[in-house]
């Protein structure tokens, strides 16, 4: 069961320049996070604070829904689906 | 590519090729030193960057005040064109090449009428309706186009809630700069018309501004040489709303206002006019040193920054809009946090209305200082007079309330409660028949 990570501009540094990025999917967001940071261990300071939660400014979608209106790090990701890293801040 | 940060432990001064430039050349080139990162402090020279690659944090644009302080008077602004334009010293571009419709110096107007009614004998409203596209987006945008010209970014774009997709259309083709507009798909008609006459692409998102936000912060990482006026360029854009603050203070003989009360979307212009008066105070150009007191208004159906203040939590909690004021439904404001500390710290507080207390106050305004406002007009208003009956607004207080758009854009709110007084006939008997009928009434009620 795999699921594409979108990677932002800011990362893409930490994924060899990659903005796309297919991983196993763990069965919720924490899981599948977990098997992205094994590839790309630098990515978790970045992404999750040292309690291991998401960042203040980091914006998570699920199939383009913001995990913050889900069930946050424990959000159930199923096969195929889309997972977007976004900076928080933006628009206004 | 974009240049990498500077160490956090260097001071703006520091960064290459910043402020040696502006030494030499004084006021021909910008006195922008750096962006910083409001979280974490690390310094990236001038470039199309707007989060800390660290952090994530918003970068602000960093400036060497005491060359400014040396360099600009009050008399130097005088002699600059009546637009945001005469307070180049304090903005973020270089030369004076700008994309400029006209924004700014728009009218700080002495509210006496409204003032009596509110009781406040010291009342102002800042006039912003009367930028070239309505709204004070005309400002943030005319910054944000001059600095993507100057970044050589040759496509303009935003996620916008209607004023800021008006205002980058129009700025765009006076610019001859390619553009693309995202909007919700259930945007106001008239804001949708008054983009699409410009010509540029506008491209209707089946969903919420976050959701247009959200796509439009994904497109900026596959298209780095797009300025997105509030993703990729926002550190600039945002830095128009100070104009907000310079023109009232010019306006009112180089004073500070004691307060004054701002509509919250993002945030963003809330935190801008607060930066805006203290750089005045710190350049030398305020005959008074104070605080202001600012406060933030928000519609109740998006109201997550008043919901934080009220609750004492200094966190934002995104919600999911449903208002009147579409120019104010952003459920995730970027800047959040970021109000909430200027109101706090200043001694402001931020209320939430209703749709029905939105479009009375936008009745009153209009029926006693014959201005139409937008529905986050409305908002501010209504703020307005619930601070001024919960007596948060003191009498002698100078207040200045901030009007950001025109009312023709959000017909539609006042569509179903807005009828002619009578149909008569073209005769005049008719007419003098409702006119007795009306006069007779009055004195009825008199009695």
């Amino acid at each position: 069961m795999s699921v594409i990570v979108r990677v932002p501009a800011q990362l893409r540094s930490l994924t060899g320049g990659v903005g796309e990025v297919s991983v196993e999917s763990g069965g919720t967001l924490k899981q599948t996070l977990d098997e992205l940071f094994v590839k790309y261990p630098d990515l978790k300071g970045r992404i999750l604070d040292e309690a291991g939660t998401l960042r203040r400014f980091v914006n998570i979608f699920v199939s383009d829904e913001d995990i913050r209106f889900q069930e946050g790090l424990e959000t159930k990701v199923t096969d195929g689906q889309v997972l977007s890293i976004v900076p928080a801040v933006a628009g206004g | 590519m974009r240049d990498g940060p500077v160490d956090s432990a260097t001071t703006s001064t520091d960064v290459p090729g910043a402020n040696a430039r502006s030494m030499i050349l004084g006021g021909s080139l910008s006195f922008a030193s750096a962006l910083r990162c409001k979280e974490c402090g690390k310094l990236y020279p001038v470039q199309a960057l707007h989060v800390c690659e660290f952090c994530f944090g918003p970068l602000e644009v960093d400036y060497d005040y005491e060359a400014i302080g040396a360099s600009v008077s009050r008399e130097s602004i005088a002699k600059g064109p009546l637009s945001i334009w005469r307070y180049k010293d304090l903005l973020p571009i270089e030369g004076t090449k700008y994309v400029d419709l006209g924004a700014g110096f728009t009218p700080l107007i002495k509210a006496e009428r409204l003032g009596r009614y509110l009781g406040l004998n010291d009342l102002w409203i800042k006039n912003d309706t009367l930028n070239p596209t309505g709204s004070f987006k005309d400002r943030v945008v005319s910054v944000a186009l001059s600095k993507a010209q100057e970044l050589g970014l040759s496509v303009a774009a935003c996620a916008s809630t209607g004023n800021l997709a008006n205002s980058v259309a129009a700025h765009a083709t006076a610019a001859g700069m390619e553009s693309f507009v995202f909007i919700p798909a259930d945007l106001e008609a008239a804001k949708v018309i008054t983009t699409t006459v410009y010509g540029g692409n506008v491209i209707a998102i089946d969903g919420n501004y976050d959701d247009v936000n959200r796509l439009c912060s994904e497109i900026t990482s596959e298209e780095p040489d797009w300025a997105f006026a509030n993703v990729n360029v926002r550190s600039y854009y945002s830095e128009g709303s100070k104009t907000l603050a310079f023109e009232v203070a010019e306006q009112l003989g180089w004073l500070a206002p004691d307060h004054v009360v701002v509509p919250i979307g993002s945030g963003s212009q809330l935190t801008k006019i607060h930066k805006g008066f203290l750089e005045l105070s710190k350049v030398g150009l305020l005959d008074n040193f104070k605080t202001v007191r600012i406060s933030g208004a928000q519609p109740q159906g998006c109201s997550p920054v008043a919901s934080a203040f009220i609750e004492g939590h200094d966190f934002v909690r995104p919600v999911k809009p449903s208002t009147i004021a579409k120019s104010l439904a952003i459920g995730n404001p970027a800047d959040g946090v970021y109000a909430l500390d200027v109101v706090r710290s200043t001694g402001g507080a931020i209320v939430a209305v209703s749709d029905e207390q939105i479009l009375e106050a936008i009745r009153l305004l209009a029926r006693t200082e014959g201005i139409f406002a937008e529905t986050a007009g409305g908002v501010t208003m209504a703020v307005l007079m619930e601070l001024a009956a919960e007596g948060k607004i003191h009498k002698d207080e100078k207040t200045v309330v901030y009007i950001t758009g025109n009312g023709l854009k959000t017909v539609e709110a006042l569509a179903p409660s807005s009828n002619v007084s009578e149909t008569i006939p073209p005769s005049l008997d008719a007419f003098m028949d409702y006119l007795e009928k009306k006069r007779s009434k009055v004195l009825e009620g008199m009695k």
